[in-house]
């Protein structure tokens, strides 16, 4: 199987603290890490190419130093790697953003599967997979826990709905996005490690993947961002003292005032 | 880089460096100097208290199309088994808000066979019109269908505002329809209202695992289309003496679908949909296996269900779809009681829209009351069963 994976690189929110202070967030200094819905995404990926053969390439839009993110996928078992970079992106939302990277996309030539993460968890708008399907006009499964069977042309899934799950079935190729569920991604081995150090990453810009200037970044982005603010600190905040007894009579006094009992 | 900063008038103060929600500013020798992580998302224009940093090629405004054709707003009535979604009601709500500020209609979009009973009910709800499109492929979910029913459907009336849920079903097929009429969507709202001088949407928003807020608007194409997040919105009380228009839609070209749906399981002991629960009971590493069992006991007593840290569902004490947080679900009740719950920055961001959140903790330094509207300090193993016991005694009576 000829499969891609889009890979992006996000804060790292284990890093990310709060201010006890002001309650906002400090984001100075916070190391940057693979999306880590994208390692699950890389994963399967090296999974199905273990089991069925073929390639796994990995694309990711960004800054420069995005490329990190290449390395530690290669690592990781992917072959390929396509770093999409230009200042011309800079701004792009989702819509932009889906644009672009279908445009890189449809270079690596006929793919039977692209896999992204559910969400990137900076934004955490979980758009882009559905985008990219739409710009490579090829058929979507968001949320899929389990590949259970790729055969024929045709691969069976499990997606995750609200109160359960549906099994899925869809022709290749086919885009899905993958949740926490669906495997638990590998360690880099060392073999992985020392070709990621030895890898050259070439940045493509806009004109090499042939990007319409109205379409990407800033520009190209319908959505704009008005206002950024840390969200208001919660008042009231009530404590209840006491030994244990007299504390959860006092929270049921207090659930019953609100109504809940 | 179209942002620049004014090296003359800059005088070096940092707050452009500590607002920058994307860690993209260092400060070299006393300057800021923007670096390759920005976004443009001009929060350090707005920042900056001497007006050093402008945004030089603020993209023109060229509007797409002619916007002024596009009016009303739209609700995407999303049903499943034939039972239209609460958060469904909650949007019709909110849009006959937003349909009032503009002076213009409410319409609801439904999709699927049989459905003239909830389309009545929607008018009841606070629609003004309902679009209901009858096709036995739309009965169930399908992506490829449900995309272009709503497209077509959207660029033959040209509605100005378009919201649906961010269920599993919104977030999945909605994103492919605003890249195809080639318009902005904005995920998971938990805020919407109108710009009263250009009469925009503001989309606000949680990014970041809710650590910051953003508000969006879509100022150049049409139309302007977000996702809600479930449980935040009101819905109206039923009016049965409303009245409305019901307009049934055929699909322009037959609907087909690439995907196939084969067997929908529901999954035994969840059937409980936790991301609309209004009442969540959570456990963490605190807890233990065997705490689990107290909280299903308390959940049932209030009507609830059982939620789970990320730590709790690692050690295999309750199932993944419980997991709430940023790799879980993301969840809005109105009470949640977070029960020996650290607090984590992962956790949180599934929490933020609850409505109140009442956290117990041995810790009096754990994170989780940083946001607990009630704060008890105290071992669950003690507070816990007595307040199992004090619930058992004022249902008996
Ligand atoms: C990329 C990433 C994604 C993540 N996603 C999620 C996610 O979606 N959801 C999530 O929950 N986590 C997530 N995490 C994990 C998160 O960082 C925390 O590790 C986790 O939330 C901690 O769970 P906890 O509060 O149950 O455990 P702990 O942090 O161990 O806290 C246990 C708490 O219980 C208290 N306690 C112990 N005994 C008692 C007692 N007898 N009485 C009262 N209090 C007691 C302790 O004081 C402590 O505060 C993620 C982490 C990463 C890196
Ligand atoms: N800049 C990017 N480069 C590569 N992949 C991306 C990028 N942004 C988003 N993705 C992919 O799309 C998924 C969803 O991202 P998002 O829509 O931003 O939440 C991620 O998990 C990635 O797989």
């Amino acid at each position: 199987m000829n499969i891609a994976v889009c890979v992006k690189q996000v804060p790292d929110a284990s890093e990310v603290k709060i201010d006890k202070a002001t309650g906002t967030m400090v984001r100075e200094g916070v190391p940057a890490v693979l999306n880590p819905f994208d390692a699950y995404a890389v994963e399967e990926a090296v999974r199905l190419k273990e089991k069925h053969g073929g390639k796994v390439s990995a694309v990711t839009m960004g800054p420069p130093q995005a490329g990190e993110v290449l390395k530690h996928v290669v690592a990781m078992g992917a072959d390929d790697v396509m770093l999409i970079s230009d200042r011309a992106f800079a701004g792009a939302d989702t819509w932009a953003t889906s644009y672009t990277l279908g445009l890189g996309l449809k270079k690596l030539g006929p793919l039977d599967l692209v896999i992204c993460g559910k969400q990137a968890i900076d934004g955490d708008t979980a758009q882009v997979g559905p985008g990219v399907a739409e710009n490579l006009g090829l058929p979507f499964v968001a949320y899929v826990r389990r590949i259970v069977d790729v055969s024929g042309g045709k691969m069976r899934v499990e997606r995750l709905i609200e109160d359960g799950y549906e099994v899925v079935e869809v022709s290749l190729p086919a885009v899905i996005t993958v949740v926490k569920e669906i495997n638990a991604p590998r360690m880099p081995s060392l073999k992985g490690k020392m070709k990621a150090k030895s890898l050259e990453i070439k940045p493509l810009s806009a004109q090499d993947i042939g990007a319409e200037a109205e379409k990407i970044g800033l520009a190209g982005s319908p959505t704009k961002v008005m206002k950024v603010f840390s969200p208001p600190p919660k008042g009231n905040r009530e404590k209840i003292d006491g030994a244990p007894e007299e504390q959860a009579a006092r929270l049921a006094e207090k659930l019953k005032a609100l109504k809940i009992i | 880089m179209p942002i620049i900063v004014k090296v003359d008038i800059c005088v070096g103060c940092e707050a452009c460096v500590n607002e920058c929600p994307f860690g993209a500013i260092e400060m070299k020798d006393e300057k800021a100097v923007i670096g390759d992580k920005c976004t443009l998302c001009g929060t350090c224009v707005d920042t900056c208290p001497s007006f050093a940093i402008e945004m030089t090629d603020e993209p023109k405004a060229v509007p797409a199309a002619d916007l002024s054709a596009y009016k009303g707003v739209w609700v995407f009535a999303e049903q499943r088994n034939k039972k239209i979604v609460p958060v469904a009601r909650e949007l019709i709500g909110e849009g006959r808000r937003l349909a009032d500020l503009l002076g213009e209609e409410l319409s609801a979009v439904l999709f699927g066979n049989g459905m003239d009973a909830e389309a009545r009910s929607l008018i009841e709800a606070g629609a003004d019109r309902v679009y209901q499109v009858e096709d036995g492929l739309l009965n169930e979910f399908h992506e490829d269908a449900y995309a272009d029913a709503l497209s077509q459907l959207i660029k033959k009336y040209k509605p100005e505002i378009v919201l649906a849920g961010a269920t599993s079903i919104g977030r999945a097929f909605v994103p492919i329809v605003a890249t195809r009429v080639r318009t902005g969507l904005t995920a998971d709202c938990t805020a919407l209202d109108i710009d009263r001088e250009n009469k925009n949407l503001l989309q606000t928003r949680p990014a970041f695992g809710g650590n910051i807020m953003a508000t969006i608007a879509c100022p150049n194409n049409r139309p302007q289309m977000a996702t809600v997040r479930p449980g935040v919105m009101k819905s109206l009380l039923p009016d049965a003496a409303r009245t409305g228009g019901i307009i049934k839609e055929a699909p322009a070209s037959p609907l087909t679908s690439r995907t196939k749906l084969l067997e929908t399981i529901e999954e035994a002991g969840h059937k409980i949909n936790i991301s609309e629960a209004e009442i969540i009971v959570s456990g963490g590493r605190g807890m233990g296996e065997k705490g689990f069992e107290l909280l299903k006991e308390i959940a049932d007593m209030l009507g609830g269900v059982v939620g789970a840290t990320r730590a709790a569902v690692d050690s295999g004490w309750m199932p993944y779809p419980h997991q709430i947080g940023q790799t879980g679900r993301t969840v809005s009740p109105r009470l949640y009681i977070a029960c020996g719950i650290s607090g984590a920055i992962q956790h949180l961001a599934g929490i933020q829209s609850s409505d109140m959140i009442i956290a117990i903790n041995k810790d009096p330094d754990a994170p989780i009351f940083n946001v607990a509207d009630i704060g008890i300090v105290g071992d669950v193993f003690e507070v816990l069963p007595a307040f199992a016991r004090k619930l058992k005694e004022m249902k008996g009576r």
